[in-house]
Protein backbone atom coordinates (compact mmCIF):
# COMPACT_ATOMS: atom_id res chain seq x y z
CA UNK A 1 0.00 0.00 0.00
CA UNK A 2 2.22 2.48 1.21
CA UNK A 3 -0.19 5.62 1.08
CA UNK A 4 1.69 8.91 -0.48
CA UNK A 5 0.94 12.66 0.20
CA UNK A 6 1.93 14.97 -2.88
CA UNK A 7 2.13 18.66 -2.08
CA UNK A 8 -0.05 20.15 -4.60
CA UNK A 9 1.28 23.18 -4.12
CA UNK A 10 -1.45 26.36 -4.75
CA UNK A 11 0.59 28.47 -2.75
CA UNK A 12 0.91 31.85 -4.17
CA UNK A 13 4.61 32.21 -6.24
CA UNK A 14 5.26 28.98 -4.28
CA UNK A 15 8.62 27.65 -6.49
CA UNK A 16 7.53 24.10 -6.42
CA UNK A 17 5.06 23.05 -9.38
CA UNK A 18 2.87 20.35 -8.05
CA UNK A 19 0.17 21.46 -9.53
CA UNK A 20 0.73 19.26 -12.66
CA UNK A 21 -0.10 16.61 -9.64
CA UNK A 22 -3.28 17.45 -9.58
CA UNK A 23 -3.76 18.47 -13.39
CA UNK A 24 -3.15 15.01 -14.67
CA UNK A 25 -6.49 13.72 -12.96
CA UNK A 26 -8.25 14.95 -16.54
CA UNK A 27 -10.93 17.04 -14.81
CA UNK A 28 -12.68 20.59 -15.70
CA UNK A 29 -10.53 22.56 -13.47
CA UNK A 30 -7.72 20.52 -14.73
CA UNK A 31 -8.46 21.34 -18.17
CA UNK A 32 -9.03 24.67 -17.76
CA UNK A 33 -6.02 25.17 -15.67
CA UNK A 34 -7.78 26.79 -13.03
CA UNK A 35 -5.12 27.93 -10.13
CA UNK A 36 -5.77 26.21 -6.95
CA UNK A 37 -5.40 29.07 -4.91
CA UNK A 38 -6.91 33.10 -5.01
CA UNK A 39 -5.09 36.36 -3.52
CA UNK A 40 -8.31 38.66 -3.03
CA UNK A 41 -7.13 42.36 -2.22
CA UNK A 42 -9.99 43.33 -0.86
CA UNK A 43 -9.17 47.25 -0.40
CA UNK A 44 -6.04 49.36 -0.84
CA UNK A 45 -6.79 51.11 2.16
CA UNK A 46 -4.07 50.53 4.88
CA UNK A 47 -2.81 52.54 7.97
CA UNK A 48 0.48 51.38 7.71
CA UNK A 49 2.73 53.20 4.78
CA UNK A 50 5.30 50.81 4.11
CA UNK A 51 7.91 52.06 1.29
CA UNK A 52 8.17 48.56 -0.47
CA UNK A 53 4.45 47.88 -0.45
CA UNK A 54 3.31 45.60 -3.04
CA UNK A 55 0.04 47.21 -4.78
CA UNK A 56 0.05 49.94 -7.69
CA UNK A 57 1.48 53.27 -7.45
CA UNK A 58 -2.02 54.21 -9.05
CA UNK A 59 -3.83 52.95 -5.47
CA UNK A 60 -7.63 52.27 -5.87
CA UNK A 61 -10.25 54.42 -4.33
CA UNK A 62 -12.47 53.58 -1.91
CA UNK A 63 -15.58 54.06 -3.93
CA UNK A 64 -14.41 51.75 -6.35
CA UNK A 65 -14.24 48.77 -4.34
CA UNK A 66 -16.06 46.13 -5.06
CA UNK A 67 -19.55 45.65 -2.39
CA UNK A 68 -19.89 43.20 -0.57
CA UNK A 69 -22.63 41.58 -2.28
CA UNK A 70 -20.24 41.57 -5.38
CA UNK A 71 -17.51 39.79 -3.32
CA UNK A 72 -19.74 37.02 -1.84
CA UNK A 73 -20.89 36.37 -5.67
CA UNK A 74 -16.87 36.75 -6.53
CA UNK A 75 -16.42 33.84 -3.92
CA UNK A 76 -19.35 31.50 -5.40
CA UNK A 77 -17.71 31.69 -8.29
CA UNK A 78 -14.20 30.89 -7.14
CA UNK A 79 -15.65 28.08 -5.55
CA UNK A 80 -17.70 26.70 -8.13
CA UNK A 81 -15.03 26.53 -11.21
CA UNK A 82 -12.28 25.18 -8.83
CA UNK A 83 -10.45 26.99 -6.83
CA UNK A 84 -10.09 25.78 -2.99
CA UNK A 85 -8.17 28.61 -1.10
CA UNK A 86 -8.54 31.76 -0.96
CA UNK A 87 -6.07 34.69 0.45
CA UNK A 88 -7.69 37.56 1.68
CA UNK A 89 -5.17 40.78 1.32
CA UNK A 90 -4.98 44.17 0.52
CA UNK A 91 -3.99 47.47 1.09
CA UNK A 92 -5.32 45.94 4.97
CA UNK A 93 -8.21 43.79 4.71
CA UNK A 94 -9.40 44.10 8.65
CA UNK A 95 -9.89 47.59 7.05
CA UNK A 96 -13.02 46.46 5.48
CA UNK A 97 -15.93 46.17 8.26
CA UNK A 98 -17.38 42.98 6.34
CA UNK A 99 -14.42 40.62 6.49
CA UNK A 100 -16.12 38.45 8.59
CA UNK A 101 -18.83 38.31 6.60
CA UNK A 102 -16.98 37.37 4.09
CA UNK A 103 -14.88 34.83 5.44
CA UNK A 104 -18.00 33.23 6.61
CA UNK A 105 -19.15 32.77 3.27
CA UNK A 106 -15.92 31.84 1.92
CA UNK A 107 -16.46 29.24 4.39
CA UNK A 108 -20.12 28.07 3.74
CA UNK A 109 -19.06 27.59 0.36
CA UNK A 110 -16.38 25.35 0.66
CA UNK A 111 -13.08 28.02 0.49
CA UNK A 112 -9.98 27.57 2.76
CA UNK A 113 -9.29 30.99 4.48
CA UNK A 114 -6.13 32.30 4.86
CA UNK A 115 -5.51 36.54 5.97
CA UNK A 116 -2.48 37.95 4.98
CA UNK A 117 -2.85 41.41 7.22
CA UNK A 118 -0.88 43.64 9.03
CA UNK A 119 -3.01 43.04 12.01
CA UNK A 120 -3.02 46.63 13.40
CA UNK A 121 -6.15 47.03 13.28
CA UNK A 122 -7.42 43.92 15.16
CA UNK A 123 -9.08 43.49 18.59
CA UNK A 124 -8.78 40.05 20.04
CA UNK A 125 -12.91 40.69 19.98
CA UNK A 126 -12.62 41.41 16.10
CA UNK A 127 -9.98 38.25 15.88
CA UNK A 128 -12.21 35.90 17.27
CA UNK A 129 -15.20 36.97 15.60
CA UNK A 130 -13.02 36.19 12.29
CA UNK A 131 -12.04 32.61 13.60
CA UNK A 132 -15.28 32.12 14.50
CA UNK A 133 -16.52 32.79 10.64
CA UNK A 134 -14.02 29.92 9.51
CA UNK A 135 -10.52 31.91 9.32
CA UNK A 136 -8.08 28.75 9.07
CA UNK A 137 -4.75 30.89 8.99
CA UNK A 138 -3.25 33.67 9.56
CA UNK A 139 0.19 35.47 8.09
CA UNK A 140 1.17 38.47 9.66
CA UNK A 141 3.93 41.18 8.56
CA UNK A 142 6.74 42.13 10.63
CA UNK A 143 8.86 45.11 9.39
CA UNK A 144 11.83 44.68 11.99
CA UNK A 145 12.68 42.68 15.15
CA UNK A 146 11.79 45.60 17.50
CA UNK A 147 9.85 49.21 17.38
CA UNK A 148 12.64 51.55 16.55
CA UNK A 149 13.40 50.57 12.82
CA UNK A 150 9.82 48.41 12.27
CA UNK A 151 7.64 51.48 13.14
CA UNK A 152 9.91 53.62 10.93
CA UNK A 153 9.53 51.42 8.10
CA UNK A 154 5.55 50.75 8.39
CA UNK A 155 5.08 54.59 9.21
CA UNK A 156 2.51 54.22 12.06
CA UNK A 157 3.86 54.48 16.02
CA UNK A 158 2.93 51.68 17.70
CA UNK A 159 2.48 49.01 14.77
CA UNK A 160 4.95 46.73 16.21
CA UNK A 161 4.35 46.27 19.57
CA UNK A 162 0.13 45.72 18.20
CA UNK A 163 1.43 43.07 15.82
CA UNK A 164 3.39 41.15 18.59
CA UNK A 165 -0.44 41.44 20.79
CA UNK A 166 -2.27 40.27 17.66
CA UNK A 167 0.13 37.37 17.13
CA UNK A 168 0.03 36.11 20.49
CA UNK A 169 -4.13 36.15 20.27
CA UNK A 170 -3.81 34.09 17.36
CA UNK A 171 -1.84 31.52 18.72
CA UNK A 172 -3.88 31.43 21.88
CA UNK A 173 -7.08 30.98 19.91
CA UNK A 174 -5.16 28.07 17.77
CA UNK A 175 -4.67 29.76 14.69
CA UNK A 176 -1.48 28.79 12.62
CA UNK A 177 0.16 31.83 12.07
CA UNK A 178 2.92 32.56 8.83
CA UNK A 179 5.29 35.85 10.09
CA UNK A 180 6.56 37.66 7.37
CA UNK A 181 9.44 39.28 7.22
CA UNK A 182 10.09 42.01 3.93
CA UNK A 183 13.94 42.40 4.27
CA UNK A 184 16.14 45.18 2.82
CA UNK A 185 19.18 47.06 3.60
CA UNK A 186 17.78 48.85 6.67
CA UNK A 187 16.63 45.90 8.67
CA UNK A 188 18.57 42.51 7.03
CA UNK A 189 21.39 43.20 10.82
CA UNK A 190 18.02 42.27 12.57
CA UNK A 191 17.15 38.88 10.78
CA UNK A 192 18.59 36.73 13.38
CA UNK A 193 16.50 38.20 16.20
CA UNK A 194 13.26 38.25 13.65
CA UNK A 195 13.47 34.22 13.43
CA UNK A 196 14.05 34.38 17.05
CA UNK A 197 11.07 36.29 17.44
CA UNK A 198 9.34 34.30 15.23
CA UNK A 199 9.98 31.23 17.53
CA UNK A 200 8.81 33.01 20.48
CA UNK A 201 5.53 33.95 19.01
CA UNK A 202 5.29 29.96 18.28
CA UNK A 203 5.08 30.75 14.50
CA UNK A 204 4.86 27.88 12.04
CA UNK A 205 6.42 29.24 9.06
CA UNK A 206 8.62 32.36 8.75
CA UNK A 207 8.93 34.14 5.41
CA UNK A 208 12.04 36.18 4.66
CA UNK A 209 11.17 37.61 1.73
CA UNK A 210 13.61 39.99 0.68
CA UNK A 211 12.33 43.23 -0.94
CA UNK A 212 11.23 42.84 -4.69
CA UNK A 213 11.61 46.14 -6.69
CA UNK A 214 8.41 46.97 -8.71
CA UNK A 215 5.88 50.21 -8.02
CA UNK A 216 6.78 51.41 -4.60
CA UNK A 217 9.70 49.35 -3.84
CA UNK A 218 11.13 50.63 -7.42
CA UNK A 219 10.66 54.07 -6.27
CA UNK A 220 12.19 53.37 -2.90
CA UNK A 221 14.81 51.26 -3.97
CA UNK A 222 17.89 53.10 -3.16
CA UNK A 223 16.88 52.91 0.30
CA UNK A 224 16.04 49.24 0.50
CA UNK A 225 18.77 47.82 -1.67
CA UNK A 226 20.82 45.20 0.61
CA UNK A 227 25.05 44.77 -0.40
CA UNK A 228 26.00 41.66 -1.70
CA UNK A 229 28.00 41.11 2.01
CA UNK A 230 24.23 41.29 3.70
CA UNK A 231 22.73 38.56 1.37
CA UNK A 232 25.96 36.19 1.23
CA UNK A 233 25.74 36.77 5.24
CA UNK A 234 21.84 36.07 4.95
CA UNK A 235 21.49 32.99 3.27
CA UNK A 236 24.51 31.94 5.84
CA UNK A 237 21.89 32.97 8.68
CA UNK A 238 18.72 31.02 7.15
CA UNK A 239 20.75 28.10 6.36
CA UNK A 240 21.85 27.89 9.89
CA UNK A 241 18.07 28.38 11.42
CA UNK A 242 16.61 26.35 9.21
CA UNK A 243 18.84 23.37 10.56
CA UNK A 244 18.51 24.51 13.98
CA UNK A 245 14.61 25.16 13.92
CA UNK A 246 13.66 21.88 11.84
CA UNK A 247 9.84 20.71 12.90
CA UNK A 248 9.88 24.06 15.14
CA UNK A 249 9.30 26.72 12.56
CA UNK A 250 9.31 26.07 8.33
CA UNK A 251 11.70 29.23 6.94
CA UNK A 252 10.85 30.35 3.26
CA UNK A 253 13.49 32.40 2.03
CA UNK A 254 13.26 34.66 -1.28
CA UNK A 255 16.65 35.59 -2.74
CA UNK A 256 16.84 39.26 -4.32
CA UNK A 257 16.67 39.09 -7.59
CA UNK A 258 19.13 41.42 -8.50
CA UNK A 259 22.04 39.56 -7.47
CA UNK A 260 20.26 36.18 -8.94
CA UNK A 261 22.03 34.55 -11.61
CA UNK A 262 18.38 32.42 -12.13
CA UNK A 263 15.57 34.51 -12.70
CA UNK A 264 12.94 32.94 -10.19
CA UNK A 265 9.73 31.35 -11.69
CA UNK A 266 7.10 34.10 -11.28
CA UNK A 267 3.85 33.25 -10.05
CA UNK A 268 4.93 29.76 -11.36
CA UNK A 269 4.37 30.99 -15.08
CA UNK A 270 2.22 34.37 -16.10
CA UNK A 271 -1.61 33.54 -15.92
CA UNK A 272 -0.34 29.60 -15.16
CA UNK A 273 -1.42 28.98 -11.73
CA UNK A 274 -2.52 31.93 -10.18
CA UNK A 275 -4.27 35.08 -10.17
CA UNK A 276 -5.43 38.42 -8.22
CA UNK A 277 -8.41 39.92 -7.75
CA UNK A 278 -7.94 43.61 -7.89
CA UNK A 279 -10.47 45.82 -4.74
CA UNK A 280 -12.57 46.84 -7.92
CA UNK A 281 -12.53 43.23 -9.39
CA UNK A 282 -9.83 43.38 -11.66
CA UNK A 283 -8.28 39.70 -12.70
CA UNK A 284 -4.66 40.46 -12.80
CA UNK A 285 -1.57 37.29 -13.57
CA UNK A 286 -0.05 38.98 -10.68
CA UNK A 287 -0.44 42.00 -7.51
CA UNK A 288 2.05 43.78 -9.65
CA UNK A 289 0.74 43.14 -13.87
CA UNK A 290 -1.11 46.94 -13.20
CA UNK A 291 2.71 48.15 -13.40
CA UNK A 292 3.06 46.85 -16.89
CA UNK A 293 1.30 49.86 -19.18
CA UNK A 294 -0.80 48.91 -22.48
CA UNK A 295 -2.13 45.64 -20.89
CA UNK A 296 -6.25 45.78 -20.22
CA UNK A 297 -7.27 43.50 -17.28
CA UNK A 298 -11.14 42.48 -17.06
CA UNK A 299 -13.16 42.76 -14.40
CA UNK A 300 -15.92 40.57 -12.53
CA UNK A 301 -17.67 43.10 -13.12
CA UNK A 302 -18.20 41.98 -16.95
CA UNK A 303 -17.19 38.86 -17.00
CA UNK A 304 -17.53 35.36 -15.28
CA UNK A 305 -14.16 34.30 -13.88
CA UNK A 306 -13.37 31.48 -15.81
CA UNK A 307 -14.11 33.22 -18.86
CA UNK A 308 -11.62 35.72 -17.84
CA UNK A 309 -8.74 33.49 -17.13
CA UNK A 310 -9.43 31.57 -20.35
CA UNK A 311 -9.71 34.13 -22.77
CA UNK A 312 -8.18 37.67 -21.44
CA UNK A 313 -5.64 38.91 -23.96
CA UNK A 314 -3.31 40.26 -20.99
CA UNK A 315 -3.17 36.41 -19.53
CA UNK A 316 -2.60 34.82 -22.77
CA UNK A 317 0.17 37.59 -24.41
CA UNK A 318 2.56 36.18 -22.31
CA UNK A 319 1.45 32.19 -21.34
CA UNK A 320 3.56 29.14 -21.94
CA UNK A 321 6.38 29.80 -23.96
CA UNK A 322 5.62 31.03 -27.56
CA UNK A 323 5.81 34.45 -26.70
CA UNK A 324 9.63 34.50 -26.02
CA UNK A 325 12.28 36.27 -27.53
CA UNK A 326 16.10 34.52 -27.83
CA UNK A 327 18.00 34.16 -25.41
CA UNK A 328 14.45 32.16 -23.55
CA UNK A 329 12.81 30.70 -26.51
CA UNK A 330 15.65 28.40 -27.71
CA UNK A 331 17.18 27.99 -23.44
CA UNK A 332 16.73 25.00 -21.56
CA UNK A 333 14.80 26.23 -18.84
CA UNK A 334 12.59 28.29 -20.32
CA UNK A 335 9.95 25.70 -18.90
CA UNK A 336 11.90 25.70 -15.65
CA UNK A 337 11.40 29.53 -15.06
CA UNK A 338 8.96 30.66 -17.71
CA UNK A 339 11.34 33.70 -18.71
CA UNK A 340 11.08 35.21 -15.41
CA UNK A 341 9.10 38.21 -14.32
CA UNK A 342 7.27 40.27 -16.68
CA UNK A 343 6.70 43.27 -14.22
CA UNK A 344 10.58 43.18 -13.45
CA UNK A 345 11.58 42.74 -17.09
CA UNK A 346 8.97 45.83 -18.16
CA UNK A 347 10.11 48.13 -15.18
CA UNK A 348 13.94 47.08 -16.17
CA UNK A 349 14.19 47.30 -19.67
CA UNK A 350 10.59 48.89 -20.97
CA UNK A 351 8.94 45.93 -22.72
CA UNK A 352 7.38 43.39 -20.73
CA UNK A 353 8.50 40.63 -23.13
CA UNK A 354 12.20 40.96 -22.48
CA UNK A 355 14.45 38.62 -20.93
CA UNK A 356 13.44 39.04 -16.73
CA UNK A 357 17.66 41.23 -16.15
CA UNK A 358 17.66 39.05 -13.33
CA UNK A 359 18.68 36.04 -15.70
CA UNK A 360 22.85 35.88 -16.28
CA UNK A 361 21.84 35.51 -19.93
CA UNK A 362 20.28 38.32 -20.43
CA UNK A 363 22.33 41.57 -21.58
CA UNK A 364 21.12 43.75 -19.13
CA UNK A 365 22.09 41.36 -16.19
CA UNK A 366 25.73 42.63 -15.60
CA UNK A 367 23.71 46.18 -15.30
CA UNK A 368 21.24 45.69 -12.64
CA UNK A 369 23.87 43.66 -10.74
CA UNK A 370 25.80 46.98 -11.32
CA UNK A 371 23.07 48.99 -10.22
CA UNK A 372 22.32 47.13 -7.17
CA UNK A 373 26.00 47.71 -5.85
CA UNK A 374 26.75 51.72 -6.31
CA UNK A 375 22.53 52.01 -4.84
CA UNK A 376 23.73 49.55 -1.86
CA UNK A 377 26.21 51.45 -1.40
CA UNK A 378 24.71 54.96 -1.38
CA UNK A 379 23.74 56.64 1.44
CA UNK A 380 20.01 56.92 0.48
CA UNK A 381 17.80 56.52 3.79
CA UNK A 382 14.82 58.35 3.72
CA UNK A 383 11.52 56.35 2.28
CA UNK A 384 8.79 57.69 0.28
CA UNK A 385 6.09 56.64 2.08
CA UNK A 386 3.16 54.83 0.46
CA UNK A 387 0.08 56.79 0.52
CA UNK A 388 -2.93 57.40 -1.83
CA UNK A 389 -1.37 60.88 -2.40
CA UNK A 390 1.31 59.22 -4.54
CA UNK A 391 3.87 58.90 -1.98
CA UNK A 392 5.09 61.24 0.64
CA UNK A 393 9.28 61.69 1.45
CA UNK A 394 9.79 60.75 5.12
CA UNK A 395 10.50 63.43 7.35
CA UNK A 396 14.44 63.61 8.76
CA UNK A 397 14.62 63.52 12.17
CA UNK A 398 17.65 61.89 12.85
CA UNK A 399 19.64 64.08 10.43
CA UNK A 400 21.51 61.86 7.48
CA UNK B 1 14.27 29.86 26.10
CA UNK B 2 13.53 26.28 25.12
CA UNK B 3 12.42 25.32 22.29
CA UNK B 4 8.81 23.76 22.06
CA UNK B 5 6.81 21.84 19.56
CA UNK B 6 3.57 21.42 19.63
CA UNK B 7 3.57 18.21 17.43
CA UNK B 8 2.07 15.66 18.74
CA UNK B 9 3.89 12.07 18.61
CA UNK B 10 2.21 9.17 17.19
CA UNK B 11 1.72 5.74 18.74
CA UNK B 12 -0.62 2.57 17.92
CA UNK B 13 -2.42 4.64 21.15
CA UNK B 14 -2.70 7.97 19.69
CA UNK B 15 -6.50 8.80 18.90
CA UNK B 16 -5.37 11.60 16.13
CA UNK B 17 -7.37 13.69 13.94
CA UNK B 18 -6.87 16.40 11.92
CA UNK B 19 -6.36 19.82 13.02
CA UNK B 20 -9.07 22.38 12.47
CA UNK B 21 -6.83 23.86 9.66
CA UNK B 22 -6.14 20.74 7.91
CA UNK B 23 -9.10 20.27 5.80
CA UNK B 24 -9.86 16.83 3.68
CA UNK B 25 -12.01 17.40 1.11
CA UNK B 26 -13.24 15.80 -2.33
CA UNK B 27 -12.46 18.17 -4.78
CA UNK B 28 -15.88 18.18 -6.77
CA UNK B 29 -14.03 20.52 -10.07
CA UNK B 30 -11.06 17.88 -10.29
CA UNK B 31 -12.65 14.49 -8.89
CA UNK B 32 -10.02 14.37 -6.64
CA UNK B 33 -9.34 14.49 -3.17
CA UNK B 34 -7.05 16.91 -1.41
CA UNK B 35 -6.13 18.11 1.79
CA UNK B 36 -6.38 21.92 2.38
CA UNK B 37 -3.70 23.45 4.80
CA UNK B 38 -2.53 26.71 5.54
CA UNK B 39 -1.18 28.11 1.67
CA UNK B 40 -1.01 24.78 0.21
CA UNK B 41 -2.97 21.92 -1.05
CA UNK B 42 -2.08 18.37 -0.86
CA UNK B 43 -3.15 15.52 -2.69
CA UNK B 44 -3.16 12.09 -1.21
CA UNK B 45 -3.69 8.91 -2.61
CA UNK B 46 -6.93 6.61 -1.94
CA UNK B 47 -5.16 5.05 0.76
CA UNK B 48 -4.30 7.69 2.79
CA UNK B 49 -7.90 9.37 2.41
CA UNK B 50 -8.77 6.28 4.01
CA UNK B 51 -6.53 6.52 7.00
CA UNK B 52 -7.37 10.20 7.21
CA UNK B 53 -11.47 9.02 7.21
CA UNK B 54 -10.77 6.14 9.92
CA UNK B 55 -9.05 9.31 11.69
CA UNK B 56 -12.67 9.76 13.51
CA UNK B 57 -10.96 11.12 17.07
CA UNK B 58 -12.79 7.24 18.55
CA UNK B 59 -11.06 4.97 16.67
CA UNK B 60 -6.80 4.46 17.82
CA UNK B 61 -4.03 4.00 15.65
CA UNK B 62 -4.04 0.44 16.11
CA UNK B 63 -7.57 -0.16 15.83
CA UNK B 64 -7.23 1.94 12.38
CA UNK B 65 -4.61 -0.93 11.16
CA UNK B 66 -7.09 -3.63 12.29
CA UNK B 67 -9.05 -2.25 9.95
CA UNK B 68 -7.25 -1.84 6.94
CA UNK B 69 -4.97 -5.11 7.90
CA UNK B 70 -8.60 -7.28 8.28
CA UNK B 71 -9.71 -5.50 4.34
CA UNK B 72 -7.22 -6.16 2.64
CA UNK B 73 -5.82 -9.09 4.32
CA UNK B 74 -2.64 -7.94 4.66
CA UNK B 75 0.48 -8.29 6.21
CA UNK B 76 -0.36 -6.19 9.70
CA UNK B 77 3.08 -5.22 10.79
CA UNK B 78 3.49 -3.83 7.08
CA UNK B 79 0.48 -1.88 7.34
CA UNK B 80 0.84 -0.52 10.61
CA UNK B 81 4.36 1.04 9.66
CA UNK B 82 3.05 2.81 6.21
CA UNK B 83 0.29 3.80 8.36
CA UNK B 84 2.38 5.15 11.29
CA UNK B 85 4.58 6.83 8.66
CA UNK B 86 2.14 8.64 7.18
CA UNK B 87 0.23 9.49 10.04
CA UNK B 88 3.83 10.88 11.53
CA UNK B 89 4.26 12.74 8.38
CA UNK B 90 1.06 14.71 8.85
CA UNK B 91 1.75 15.30 12.55
CA UNK B 92 5.27 16.76 11.98
CA UNK B 93 4.00 19.31 9.95
CA UNK B 94 1.15 20.21 12.58
CA UNK B 95 -1.45 19.14 10.53
CA UNK B 96 -2.68 16.44 13.29
CA UNK B 97 -3.92 16.82 16.51
CA UNK B 98 -5.42 14.11 19.04
CA UNK B 99 -8.81 13.65 19.52
CA UNK B 100 -8.70 14.38 23.66
CA UNK B 101 -7.04 18.17 23.01
CA UNK B 102 -10.15 19.07 20.63
CA UNK B 103 -12.79 17.60 22.75
CA UNK B 104 -14.31 19.79 25.94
Amino acid sequence: MSPTLTDASGAHADPTDGLSVLEQRKSQAATFGIPLAVLAELTHRCPLQCPYCSNPLELERNNAELTTGEWKRVLSELAEIGVLQIHFSGGEPTARKDLAELIRHATDVGLYTNLITSAVLLTKEKLIALVDAGLCHIQISFQGSEQGIADRVAGLKDAHAKKIEAAGWARELGLPLTVNAVMHRQNLSQLPDIIQMAVDLDADRLEVANVQYYGWALKNRAALMPTMEQIEQTSGIVEEAEGRLKGILAIDYVVPDYYALRPKKCMGGWGRQFFNISPSGKILPCHAAETITGLVFESVRDHPIAWIWQNSEAFNRYRGTGWMPQPCQSCEFREVDYGGCRCQAFALTGNAANTDPACALSPLHEQIFKTATIESAGDTRLFIYRNFAGGTLETDVHGT
Amino acid sequence: MALRSRRIDITEQSRPVLARHAKLKFDESRQAWVILVPEKVLAPDEIAVEILQLCDGVRNVDQIIDVLAAKYAADRAMIGADVIAMLRDLADKGFLAEAQDTKP
